[in-house]
């Protein structure tokens, strides 16, 4: 199915609106390769995140493959091998 | 018997977001009962409501917190921050292991769960947010609040309509008995939403009046319901030898004794409980009925209700002979907060040496009552009694009672009363 | 001196079995209630099993008005508490109704009614100003649940304290611990306690679906419920209640009651650490454990069953086996520990009460109830899960654990009554 491209920018619109920045975190800041436990992102809050981004990008993610994609980059590889 | 004291206040009330607004507010008799303005209730045949003025959640709470939590959680976890830094206490102050968390909920996140439950009807189950597993419930605030302060010792939830911020209070008292040192307890709700609002109405106990100087009268032959509305209080209980031992700078007042009882159901010919819990409760205290300097009424705004509790109260204090307040003629009834919200005003009463009016009211004759009204009531406070029920018959009283009054025949008066 | 608080009444309505002689063949013979939901159409969700009861309310003597005005939780709490007033001969232990209190646990209330009840006033989603003048007159029974233990009450003729006690999944146990305290301090001389829960709701089902803690095996649904084998993938929402008559041991005794067994020991903690989360460790359940153990006075040599929370999660299943080995040392070792959420799933708040029947029903037949489905231990749960087949033995004390979202660790000891047993 096609779908929207999704940027840095996009996911980190989404991680914000899904679970909000923790303190001293900034996401405009060198993330891609930060894992999103560094980012201060627990496993609730990857799950809103990647609920959101399968109904915004249509894209569907499988579990496993979701909770290894650690850090912004891989996720935005996997979303854009979907 | 160790005795249980409070040493912090916190509390988010549509007169006052803060303590000592709140507390300004309700000496100067200033009400906090307007339009509804979380949603537009122009549809709705009730249209006032209580509502915390000038709260921005992201002034106070990180943002991490935000997205996962309703606004009375939210509200629940900045009064929590406020009481534990007027105690002058943190999660490091005793161990993890001995403080916990006791609240009071009624209708857990309300207006987190309508907005889910639209998703899930409207959308389609894969729009419900992964926060709506707790968000809602009714452990949220206790949970959360225990997560950001550390506290790691028993805690609870009850949920007992009007009468649940007594009972909490009563169960922290519990859990410092058996040996913790500190409990966050008390109430923080709210279900202003339209989802919630249609259940108020169900309840038959809403005001359907649209002028905030009528809508909720106690006590006034024109009483026809209440106005509902949202906050509470979080205050900080301690174990007096411990709040001792750390230095604590101040405590406002002891919970002394409580009861609660059930009424049996309508038509068995049997006395409500509120007498009995009234009567229980200052025999726990230690108190006499003459000790008693004021009484916080629970005040339904309806007439039936209203006539039990005078009768309630005339019958243990004798008519007319303590003076009777009803501070939540300015807030509305704040169901699992409004109770905690009267403890606290009760703390404060006593601190200060005077007793907030209850506004509006133009006190019915025939009830034997002495009502403060008119303006707040300057009196040396030492024992304050506080009453709330909860709608199908739940009772609760609390005995407060100024720092250092401590009877000795406490435990010999309660004897007594369960030998008898 | 102090009051000792005895168990004299037991009603189960559980999937599978309503009643406590149904229900404890059931899991004696390690039978399974899980399968595909039949309340609602799941297709469109992620895990599609549940362990739902078959529960006619009018056939379980339910008046037309009693099922008119009550949710399907109240509704259970009630046919249950009916069951073990019978069982304990209520009129005959009370002779005060002030002296008798009520707890129910919950853990969502009236959900079932709730969720409907949106659909309806909202007209499916479209209107935020949902429709007053749609509206069920006992909608605020739903708003605000207290109405699990009004009814309790209306049906015991309860004057005393009476509460809801909503400590998410560990309700069940903290709602029966409650009443011990109100019985141990003098409020009360009995308490009808217990806990309900009825949830199994879209709404629930698609909150478990975003956070993946239900399981989506959905094609054995019978072998759905897997606690401590290395192929499960989450819980099995369930249904239920179970509530108890507690007495007074001394009150009890002395009118030659049937005493089940002696609520000991209880203790609570929370991690302070996630709403959802556990961490592996299970320090603060461990420490709930060893509080319910020495307020007990026991030693933990005397504990000869536990009775699991055993939800089926690989976090659940590996932080409480770590809480075992942390509280019990090599004890932990040697004694039999199982989970019935692998035959009933798992009822939220009502599955802490209907723990405790099991484990004083345990104690009263000298059996251990199996852990059902339990066929490739994952290794890293090595204690003895008394797979599939129960186990006859001599059981005099059991250990009853929860874990809850909000962090709550709950754990009850349950001990044979002296001298008199059941």
């Amino acid at each position: 199915m096609p779908h929207k491209t999704i940027e840095l920018t996009d996911l980190c619109r989404v991680l914000r609106e899904s679970a909000g920045v923790g303190a001293g975190i900034d996401l405009d800041g060198e993330i891609l390769d930060v894992t999103f436990e560094d980012l201060g992102y627990d496993s609730i809050a990857m799950l809103e995140t990647g609920a959101r981004l399968s109904r915004e990008y249509g894209v569907a993610i499988e579990d496993d493959a979701f909770s290894e994609a650690t850090t912004p980059r891989k996720l935005l590889d996997l979303i854009g091998a979907a | 018997m160790t005795s249980s004291v409070i040493t912090g206040i916190g509390v988010v009330a549509p007169n006052g977001l803060g303590t000592e607004e709140y507390w300004g507010a309700a000496l100067a008799g200033t009400s906090g009962i307007g339009p509804v303005g979380r949603f537009d209730a122009s549809g709705y045949p009730a249209r006032l409501s209580g509502e915390v003025p000038g709260f921005a959640a992201e002034e106070h709470l990180p943002s991490r917190l935000l997205p996962q939590t309703d606004h009375m959680t939210r509200l629940a976890l900045v009064a929590a921050d406020w009481a534990l830094r007027d105690a002058g206490v943190d999660g490091e102050t005793f161990p993890a292991l001995d403080m916990g968390v006791v609240t009071a909920a009624s209708a857990g996140g309300f207006e987190f769960g309508q907005r889910e439950l639209e998703r899930l009807w409207g959308q389609g189950n894969e729009y419900v947010s992964a926060y709506q597993s707790f968000a809602w419930f009714y452990a949220v605030n206790t949970g959360q609040i225990s997560i950001r302060n550390g506290m790691k010792g028993p805690s609870g939830v009850l949920v007992n309509d009007q009468a649940g911020g007594l009972d909490a209070i009563a169960q922290a008292r519990r859990q410092l008995r058996r040996g913790s040192k500190l409990i966050i307890t008390g109430g923080v709700d709210g279900s202003i939403c339209p989802w919630g609002w249609i259940g108020h109405i169900a309840s038959g106990q809403l005001s359907t009046s649209e002028d905030p100087a009528t809508a909720y009268l106690p006590f006034d032959s024109r009483a026809a319901g209440h106005v509902t509305g949202e906050g509470g209080a979080i205050l900080i209980m301690e174990d007096a030898a411990a709040a001792r031992a750390r230095g604590a700078s101040h405590v406002y007042g002891e919970i002394a004794g409580y009861a609660a009882t059930f009424d049996p159901r309508a038509g068995r010919g049997r006395e409500p409980g509120l007498r009995r819990a009234i009567e229980i409760a200052l025999a726990d205290a230690g108190a006499a009925a003459g000790d008693v300097d004021v009484v916080f009424a629970d005040a339904a705004g309806l007439p039936e209700p209203d006539r039990a509790e005078a009768a309630a109260i005339a019958a243990v204090f004798g008519p007319g002979s303590v003076p009777v307040t009803a501070p939540k003629t300015m807030t509305g009834r704040l169901h699992a907060g409004g109770a905690a919200v009267d403890v606290a005003t009760a703390l404060l009463a006593i601190r200060d040496g005077i007793v907030p009016p209850t506004v509006n009211v133009r006190p019915a004759p025939d009830y034997p009552i002495e009502l403060v009204t008119g303006g707040p009531l300057r009196l040396p406070v030492r024992v304050a009694v506080v009453i709330a029920r909860g709608l199908g018959g739940f009772n609760s009283v609390l005995v407060v009672r100024a720092p250092g009054e401590a009877t000795d025949n406490a435990n010999e008066i309660k004897g007594a009363i369960h030998a008898a | 001196m102090s009051r000792r608080v005895a168990i004299v009444g037991v009603g189960v309505v559980a999937p599978g079995a309503i009643g406590t002689k149904e229900f404890w063949s059931m899991l004696t013979e390690g039978r399974t209630a899980t399968r595909k939901i039949t309340f609602f159409d799941p297709s469109r969700f992620r895990s599609r099993v549940a362990a739902e009861i078959d529960f006619d309310p009018a056939a379980n003597g339910l008046t037309p008005q009693e099922i008119r005005r009550m949710d399907r939780g109240v509704q259970l709490a009630v046919v249950a508490a009916r069951e073990a007033m019978a069982d304990a001969d209520l009129a005959l232990a009370v002779t005060d109704p002030t002296r008798v209190g009520v707890t129910i646990g919950t853990a969502v209330g009236a959900t079932m009614g709730l969720d409907q009840e949106y659909n309806v006033v909202s007209d499916s989603g479209r209107l935020h100003l949902v429709d007053h003048e749609y509206a069920v007159p006992h909608l605020y029974d739903y708003l605000v649940p207290t109405s699990f233990a009004r009814e309790v009450a209306w049906a015991a003729g309860a004057e005393g304290p009476t509460a809801v006690v909503s400590t998410g999944c560990t309700s069940g146990l903290d709602s029966v611990a409650h009443a011990v305290d109100l019985i141990r301090e003098g409020s009360a001389d009995v308490m009808v306690a217990g806990a309900s829960d009825a949830p199994i709701s879209p709404i629930t089902l698609a909150c478990f679906d975003a956070i993946k803690a239900t399981t989506p095996r959905n094609d054995d649904p019978e072998h759905a419920s897997r606690p401590f084998d290395a192929n499960r993938a989450g819980f099995v929402l369930g249904e239920g209640s179970a509530i108890f008559i507690l007495e007074e041991l001394g009150h009890a005794q002395a009118r030659g009651a049937r005493i089940y067994a002696e609520i000991a020991g209880f203790g609570s903690r929370c991690n302070a650490f996630h709403m959802t989360g556990l961490r592996p460790d299970g320090a603060e359940m461990a420490e709930a454990i060893t509080a319910a153990l020495t307020e007990a006075r026991l030693d933990v040599s005397a504990v000869d069953y536990i009775n699991a929370h055993g939800s089926g999660t690989r976090q659940n299943d590996r932080h409480e086996t770590a809480a075992f080995k942390l509280s019990l040392g090599h004890r932990a070792y040697e004694v039999p520990v199982s989970s019935i959420k692998s035959m009933i799933g798992h009822s939220l708040g009502a599955i802490g009460s209907i723990e405790i029947a099991a484990s004083v029903l345990a104690i009263q037949n000298n059996v251990v109830p199996p852990t059902a489905n339990l066929d490739s231990p994952d290794p890293e749960c090595d204690l003895d899960y008394v797979p599939k087949v129960a186990r006859e033995q001599r059981v005099d004390t059991v250990l009853s654990v929860g874990s809850g979202f909000g962090g709550f660790q709950s754990a009850m000891v349950l001990r044979r009554a002296d001298g008199r047993a059941a």
